[in-house]
């Protein structure tokens, strides 16, 4: 009988699904530590204040409390860091206000945290949270970008004058000047990013654990990089070594980006077990989990695009505003710099470009990234100002699209933003997109729905990103304060099965399954003699964890040069044991075998010979089989792709619903395509909820005002399609795998495709561009306003 | 503090309680079953959904008081005593109609009895009606009305189950 087939390509069915249908996943708040205690943050609901008193003397009387901490009393310990330093045009650093765990003299968003209740129970912790006294003075606050810079604008931290985190630029600003002078147009584009909350599933929720015999500290955490938070809060925070301090991260229920942080809750629960020498769990109320956890985009910006009279883009320039919120979160300051306006370049050939970005701070949760991290923002303002282009100039949008592309033949492609793209066929995915779609047959279905009083609109989207992070020489280089390789340690037991410990993390992605694949093809054991383990750095060596799609590329390539050293050890040791010289020693299939002969000695024999070792070359390998590899990427990798949505507008009350959704996406070699058509249909959905339904709502003065499924619109299963996904695939040439990523793609490629339906169903309207996200009551506003331009055909 | 009697998978269990406490409160901390998880705290995420005297309740909009002397399945229940599992959880594994596992525990029950309320058939639009209450923001859905789909022929003995 011969083996099923496991190995990159199959798409065998999750091996961690089992404990999670059964309810046996293990999540943070699923523990719970002997002799534990409960914490909970008490937090303003004051956007910007001055904290003139805070009593405690209540709360700490109150059954069961046994402490109350405020920013008096972790005053002297470090600040929140920001793992990415930006400069200024002028070269100087970007301002970097103290990130306090406990506010210090000021709150300065809605959800910082004033003092944190600890208690016997939940319960008890809560009700004495609300036994606190506490004086504050308010201040006046902003809540968006333009009032932030404002002249007169009330002033967040004194450490960032006019509330500027920095004033950056990139790229040729003469050139552009010289481009637009010379240019037969310039075409103008405003447009918001809309912010957004990331809203994993799964709350944020911290144990801190403190063990006085052994001075041991253990942080449970919701975390997408266990090693990462280890770093961050031992050796910036709370001074903890790491021999010191074990960061576990189990199963965790969705990140997007929100669990990358390290956040102050992290650090308040393992520095209180500390101080108490007992156990101290934290988890978010969904309330909680708006109020704190890092929000997404929030740009406003303004493109223009300089082109000839072909259409063909001759410059572009982009100006943009980011928010930042009330302080630093750990990525924060990159997002919108090097994730974003080097991207600008899109799939086209904009020979030159300049972007300046400048990012502030003002009274909101802080913004970090979140799912696609800068490139939904690029894609959607490029393929946006695309669309508007072609509107303007009565121009067809693919065609101009297809004028404008990068060829075929010019890959290596530099760009004139700083990156080289190392492949793509971008002709590949729209001709398929296209076809899949049947965009020759829409007149017909728009026709139909104009029967029937409906308004159809298609749009679509080639876009690309950047994933794969990241060279960290590049990076460094950028103000990055890490490295961005991957490790992996693969262990192979003395009977030939495999346990894979890998620097990454999976919340979501299935890397217990498709890494073990990697596994299946390379050693040729079955998938079932292979586990996957990640997520607590006391088992892995070292990790840079899972964001920017980067574990399969990066993380997996690393399992590849593990791997390579254990075969490597194996044909030696099947050398010695066939008598015959390693040259000669080929492995394939799971056998290492002399070259053209019969003689061959399986993968489990060399295992257990490695740790048994009675007839082994003593004297030249060591016994044993286990080996570890840090992989440093050479490059980005540059998946891409195109995405249609066609949409059907009741114009009686303005609902859009989307009748069709296409996307086909070069994401390199795949290796599970079950799981990578999952991932790109998650993140298109997420995509949709931001084009379509979410909106994360401040007033003028800094109140949160969706901070609740009530308010905030999650897409649910009746607001959204069938997903049609396909893959076009062209293989990375840097990593040894040739895959690019997929877990970001929908989410990047999807926006600019559902506004672009949305305006062409309005395009008798006069409509050039909505910003996000198209409301019922924006489209019935636009509808109710203006009589069509034309009748409708 | 009030004594609370009831089934839970087929075992009777008696807990003192605060008047106050949830029954999904009750199922995590007093019972130990983790697999009933919270996701919100305005009863619209459906993470912690459950069976109480055979029908879907959301568990954090039910005191557990108002719980004493019913029936309670949770989704550590569904499988039977030799581990085989229920069609819809089957479904859900062939269907990959879940990927970080967080909100599977309520969708699959929610999904179980929308497929048993529905015994004369249930189209895709009724299913995504029906999973309204019931938020995942991972698979965007496709898989997971796949996976119901697919469920309600097994479960309804239309076809043998695989």
């Amino acid at each position: 009988m011969n083996a099923p087939f496991e190995g990159i390509g199959a798409s065998v069915r999750r091996k961690e699904d089992l404990r999670f249908i059964s309810g046996r996943g293990h999540y943070v708040d699923d523990m719970n530590r002997p002799g534990q205690l409960h914490a909970v943050m008490k937090r303003s609901d004051r956007p910007h204040a001055k904290i003139l008193s805070i009593d405690t003397s209540a709360a700490l009387a109150a059954p069961g409390v046994v402490a109350v901490y405020t920013g008096t009393d972790t005053a002297a310990l470090g600040s929140i860091p920001c793992g990415w330093q930006i400069h200024n045009k002028d070269g100087s650093p970007m301002a970097e206000p103290r990130h306090p765990m406990l506010a210090e003299g000021k709150v300065r968003h809605v959800g910082d945290i004033l003092a944190v209740v600890i208690a016997a129970t939940k319960q008890q912790a809560k009700d004495a949270a609300e036994l606190l006294h506490i004086d504050l003075e308010e201040l006046p606050a902003i809540a968006n970008v333009a009032d932030a810079i404002a002249p007169g604008a009330p002033v967040l931290h004194d450490a960032a004058p006019g509330n500027v985190c920095y004033d950056w630029h990139i790229g040729d600003k003469a050139g552009v000047d010289a481009a637009f002078a010379a240019a037969h147009r310039v075409i103008t584009l405003d447009l918001t990013n809309n912010r957004l909350v990331p809203n994993a599933m799964e709350p944020r929720a911290a144990i801190g654990d403190y063990d006085s015999s052994t001075g041991d500290y253990t942080l449970y955490t919701t975390s997408q990089n266990p090693h990462v938070i280890r770093l961050l809060m031992g050796a910036f925070v709370l001074g903890l070594p790491e021999h010191k301090l074990r960061v576990v991260a189990p199963d965790v229920g969705g990140g997007f980006g929100s669990k990358i942080y390290h956040y102050a809750e992290e650090a308040i629960v393992t520095w209180s077990a500390g101080k108490l020498g007992r156990a101290i769990k934290w988890t978010a109320d969904r309330s909680e989990s708006f109020m704190s956890d890092a929000h997404g985009r929030d740009h406003v910006s303004t493109a223009k695009m300089a082109i000839d009279k072909d259409g063909k883009f001759l410059a572009l320039h982009v100006d943009t505003l980011c928010n930042m919120g009330a302080y630093l979160s750990t990525f924060a300051t990159a997002v919108p710099t090097y994730l974003y306006a080097t991207l600008l370049a899109g799939t086209y050939t904009t020979p030159v470009i300049y972007a300046e970005v400048k990012a502030v701070f003002t009274n909101t949760v802080p913004v970090d990234a979140y799912r696609g991290a800068g490139r939904p923002e690029a894609a959607f303002l490029i393929e946006r100002l695309v669309d508007v282009v072609a509107y303007d100039t009565g121009m067809d949008r693919v065609d101009i699209r297809r004028k404008n592309f990068i060829p075929r033949d010019a890959f290596p492609y530099q760009t004139p933003v700083a990156l080289q793209y190392d492949s793509g066929d971008y002709f590949a995915t729209l001709e398929a997109a296209q076809k899949t779609a049947d965009w020759a047959g829409f007149p017909a279905r728009r026709a139909a729905s104009a029967a029937q009083g409906k308004l159809r609109g298609i749009g679509i989207s080639t876009y690309l990103e950047a994933c794969g992070i990241a060279p960290s020489k590049v990076v460094g280089s950028l103000g990055a304060r890490a490295g961005l390789y991957e490790v992996a340690n693969i262990r192979v037991h003395p009977t030939g099965s495999v346990t894979v410990f890998t620097g990454t993390h999976s919340h979501g992605q299935g890397h217990e399954t498709t890494m073990a694949q990697l596994v299946v093809d390379q050693l040729g054991i079955p998938l079932a003699n292979v586990d996957v383990v990640h997520g607590d750095t006391a088992k892995i060596p070292f990790g840079m964890g899972t964001y920017g799609s980067r574990s399969l590329a990066v993380g997996g390539s690393a399992m590849v040069k593990a791997m390579d050293k254990i075969i490597l050890k194996g044909r030696k040791i099947a050398a010695h044991l066939l008598e015959a010289d390693v040259g000669d020693i080929e492995f394939k299939d799971g056998k290492f075998s002399v070259a053209g002969t019969d003689r061959s000695k399986s993968f489990g024999e060399i295992a257990l010979t490695a740790y048994v070792p009675h007839n082994y070359p003593i004297e030249e390998l060591e016994p044993g089989l286990d080996e570890t590899a840090f992989y440093d990427p050479k490059n980005f990798t540059f998946p891409g792709g195109c995405h249609i949505c066609e949409v059907e507008i009741d114009p009686a009350t303005g609902i859009p619903t989307i009748v069709n959704f296409v996307a086909v996406d070069d994401v390199g070699r795949v290796v599970n395509p079950m799981i990578v058509e999952g991932q790109v249909q998650g993140g298109i959905a997420q995509g949709i909820g931001q084009a379509l339904y979410e909106h994360a709502a401040y007033d003028a003065h800094g109140q949160l005002i969706s901070g609740s499924f009530m308010d905030y619109t999650m897409p649910r299963a009746d607001n959204l399609p069938n997903i049609t996904v396909a893959t076009e695939n062209t293989m990375c040439t840097h990593n040894p795998l040739g895959s690019k990523g997929c877990g970001e793609v929908g989410a990047i490629g999807s926006p600019p495709a559902v506004i672009g339906a949305i305006v062409d169903a309005l395009k008798d309207y006069g409509v050039r561009h909505l910003n996000m996200p198209a409301s019922p009551e924006k489209i019935w506003s636009i509808i109710q306003a203006g009589r069509p331009a034309m009748a409708a055909e | 503090m009030p004594q609370v009697t009831l089934t839970v998978n087929g075992k009777t269990a008696s807990v003192e309680v605060e008047g106050r406490t949830l029954l999904v409160e009750l199922l995590r901390d007093k019972l130990g079953l983790t697999g009933t998880h919270v996701g919100c705290d305005t009863s619209q995420c459906g993470a912690c959904v459950v069976h109480v005297d055979g029908k879907a309740v959301k568990s954090c909009t039910m005191l557990a008081v108002q719980a004493n002397g019913a029936a309670v399945t949770t989704i550590e229940g569904l499988a039977a005593a030799d581990g085989t599992l229920h069609p819809m959880q089957e479904a859900f594994r062939e269907n990959h109609a879940l990927q970080c596992g967080f909100c599977t525990p309520g969708m699959v029950m929610s999904a179980i009895d929308i497929v048993a309320t529905h015994p004369d058939g249930l189209s895709e639009a009724e299913i995504r009606h029906c999973l309204e209450g019931n938020l995942c923001r991972c698979t965007g859905y496709h898989n997971i009305v796949k996976a119901v789909s697919a469920a309600w022929p097994v479960m309804h003995g239309k076809v043998a189950a695989e």
